[in-house]
């Protein structure tokens, strides 16, 4: 059964399925398991990014197309969803024509994009894939009777998505880990305190309604990509990775594998663009369409680890909780560096990227599999230490980048 | 370059009875063919002019020069880097705004007392120091960054953009904790500054109104074009340039250390990007950490257009890419950028290479 669910792709490592495991839980109990606004936001992000990178990672991990793209067509998601609501008043049927017709449109450049692929070699790809979407950019920026322009626009979500929806009477009992976990390593010996303490009561409403149906949809996404890229078509991608001429000659039409994958990307981006849009209820270019955003979906794909689709998870859930988290950790270094003339700086809280960026590098030089190709070297490394293989290297395909 | 003059003999062989024989249009078809980037350059001055009148065109004209000199000067390292080593710098840009907060820090605070001065001579002495540290800061972090960053990754595309990508972001947030997060304004030296009139007296083109900076930076723009096509045509070191974007093993065979060749190139291309950035900077008088970045888009298209690593296809793309700027943004200005991307685009549909290929990718 889970076998079947996972396509025998299963984490290999087991602190990976502990992290894997957390990860999911956290974001599947989340609004009962974490209080306040910033951390619903964060997981909310999580979800939407977990798509995002994904279908990033289908491009860049598994079949070698570096794309810049893809900022593009999650920006096509969010704003066909704003320009819906924003048109056609705040239905269901708004949202579902936003979400159509952002796809329909996303369809068409991915598909120009994937032919201009042709004419192209790889590393001309990446940029102008860097430049489109930068025209992209400035179209909409520019453009802004439709879309607002820099002031970006408010997302009218249906009621039943908002927080004036309550679909139970009653207050749910909800527990915030973090309390009781900061309560349980500093004064274990009053438990009772602690856990009254950190319960909380979660009054249920649509905002919540809107965050479940996003953990269903990135569930559908991820598990849809697993199968995908564990059916025959992901080896054949793999292969045109590993060594695109020796595909063809085996008689793949490798274009149109390539342009096959530069379209499902984008459909799975724009189809993320739409939920962000729905979950934060305001969309600008500098939230959807930004360079500085596809460079951090770049970020959560490599550390994450490129050609394993758990490393989606793992990059965005890192990348998101640093992005709103290192900033406080920061914060918290500086209070005992205050006097150090350039340290102080350095450590700024509004330098978190920086380090991010150092960490980044050196994790490109030393861990190129990233965190989940990494995990796995490790358990493969301990297993064939413990059984040596009786004859040659196990046949199981090691993560390469 | 090379292909320049392989490409001559087609149009140079026949004698001049054979020449004068061909029709208009088959001579058109073959400068369409052999020499691209003049054939488009031709076509787009004359579209123009048709749509603008006359002396608007002449402003425009000048101002697109302007600005395409400057995005020469920052795009040359970029497509050289990659003609010779095959390494693409993403980071270029962070270099860009590098060199500008150098140079921007010189006239604004270093030596602002001899940038206001209303004299040509005194000013001189504010912004000779400024390019010179500019592209001496620029150039000095190009080193490092080549030796700590990009050398580790040699060969290897995919990690190259991951790892400049990487790079760029370290160098823009070490600007910010270094100059602020905030822009800095830049007044642009006093005898810079300003315009002048062409007198109404002359024919034609009396009474237009020319900014002095466009001048200097077409000025300048075209001394260092001048002198790089002297570096790469005429000297030991061009040569080797060429031969290596040509062939690198083969220079390798001969016993050159292609390596120290490219940390010079590696070096000067961030020098120029510096100067690039604080011709830029005094141009728009505003430096922020992003403007590289901001800069990277036309660089690259530059880059592309003009075809990786030549010297020539990159001033030439410069100036299309400059002038298509400002025509458009004269006609309807929310579609400067569109344009630009769009003239890239429909050059790479015709010639995947760009207009003077030099390299196979």
């Amino acid at each position: 059964m889970l076998s079947r669910i996972l396509s025998e792709d299963f984490p290999r490592s087991k602190t990976l399925t502990a992290l894997l495991l957390v990860i999911v839980v956290s974001l599947a109990l989340g609004p009962f398991l974490f209080d306040g606004i910033r951390a619903f936001t964060t997981l909310g992000m999580i979800c939407v990014f977990i798509m995002v990178v994904a279908a990033y990672d289908l491009m860049l991990g598994y079949t070698h197309i570096v794309s810049f793209a893809h900022t593009m067509f999650f920006g096509i998601g969010a704003y066909g969803v704003a320009m819906a609501v924003d048109g056609m008043g705040n239905t269901f049927g708004a949202v579902l024509v936003g979400i159509i017709g952002a796809l329909a449109v996303s369809f068409v450049l991915s598909l120009l994009l994937g032919l201009l692929s042709l004419r192209v070699k790889a590393i001309f790809f990446a940029l102008v894939t860097l430049a489109v979407a930068f025209a992209f950019l400035s179209l909409v920026t520019q453009l802004y009777n439709i879309t607002g322009g820099e002031d970006g626009m408010r997302v009218r979500v249906p009621r039943e998505l908002g927080p004036a929806f309550r679909p139970f009477e009653n207050s749910l009992p909800g527990i915030d880990v973090p309390t009781l976990l900061k309560g349980l390593l500093t004064q274990p010996w009053n438990i009772g305190q602690v856990w009254q303490e950190a319960t909380f009561e979660v009054r249920f409403n649509g905002r919540n309604v809107m965050y479940y149906v996003l953990v269903a949809m990135a569930t559908g996404v991820f598990l849809f990509l697993l199968r995908l890229v564990n059916s025959p078509f992901g080896r054949v991608l793999q292969a045109i990775r590993e060594n695109e001429f020796r595909a063809e000659a085996l008689g793949y039409r490798t274009v149109v594998y390539r342009t096959a994958v530069v379209i499902l990307s984008a459909l799975v981006a724009t189809l993320a663009g739409a939920g962000f849009a729905l979950i934060n209820r305001y969309v600008n270019p500098e939230n959807t369409l930004n360079f500085e955003l596809m460079v951090f979906i770049l970020l959560m794909c490599v550390i994450g680890g490129m050609g394993t689709l758990y490393g989606a998870i793992v990059g965005s859930t890192l990348f998101i909780l640093a992005q709103n988290y290192l900033q406080d950790l920061l914060g918290w270094v500086g209070q005992y560096t205050a006097g150090i003339p350039v340290v102080e700086n350095l450590l700024g809280k509004d330098h978190w990227l920086l380090w991010f960026g150092v960490l980044f590098v050196l994790s490109v030089y030393f861990f190129p599999a990233g965190v989940v190709g990494q995990l796995r070297i490790w358990s493969l490394q301990r297993r064939n230490r413990k059984s040596p293989p009786p004859s040659g290297p196990e046949a199981e395909p090691v993560v390469q980048t | 370059m090379t292909e320049e003059t392989t490409a001559m003999p087609m149009s140079d062989t026949g004698s001049g009875s054979e020449r004068e024989r061909r029709s208009p249009i088959e001579w058109l078809r073959d400068q369409r063919d052999h020499r691209a980037h003049l054939f488009l350059l031709a076509i787009m001055l004359l579209a123009s002019i048709v749509v603008i009148d006359f002396q608007t065109w002449l402003v425009l004209t000048i101002s697109g020069v302007a600005m395409g000199a400057i995005l020469f000067l920052m795009a040359s390292g970029m497509t050289l880097t990659f003609g010779l080593m095959s390494v693409l710098n993403l980071a270029h840009g962070a270099f860009i705004s590098l060199g500008a907060f150098a140079g921007g820090t010189v006239l604004a605070f270093w030596l602002d007392g001899f940038a206001s001065s209303p004299s040509f001579l005194i000013n001189l002495v504010a912004i000779i120091p400024a390019l010179l540290f500019a592209a001496f800061i620029a150039g000095v972090v190009g080193l490092v960054f080549e030796k700590l960053v990009i050398k580790p990754v040699y060969g290897d595309h995919l990690k190259q953009i991951l790892v400049t990508v990487g790079g760029s972001i370290i160098l823009m947030q070490l600007i910010e904790v270094i100059w602020g997060p905030n822009e800095i304004p830049v007044t642009r030296p006093e005898a810079l500054s300003g315009a002048f009139l062409v007198p109404e007296a002359l024919p034609l083109i009396g009474g237009i109104v020319l900014e002095k900076y466009r001048l200097v930076a077409v000025v300048l723009g075209l001394a260092i074009y001048a002198g790089m096509l002297w570096v790469i045509d005429r000297t030991r070191i061009g040569i080797l340039i060429r031969a290596g974007v040509e062939s690198r093993e083969m220079v390798e065979v001969q016993g050159y250390r292609i390596h120290l060749l490219f940390l010079g190139v590696f070096i000067a291309g961030s020098a120029l990007a510096g100067l690039g950035g604080v011709m830029w900077g005094m141009y728009k008088e505003l430096l922020t950490p992003h403007m590289g970045d901001e800069m990277m888009i036309s660089v690259i298209v530059v880059i592309i257009l003009g075809g990786l690593g030549s010297i020539r296809g990159c001033f030439y793309g410069a100036l299309l890419v400059g002038l298509i700027n400002l025509y458009i943004g004269f006609v309807e200005p929310r579609l400067a950028a569109v344009a630009t991307v769009g003239l890239m685009v429909g050059v790479l549909m015709w010639r995947p290479q760009g207009l003077i290929p030099v390299i196979k990718v």
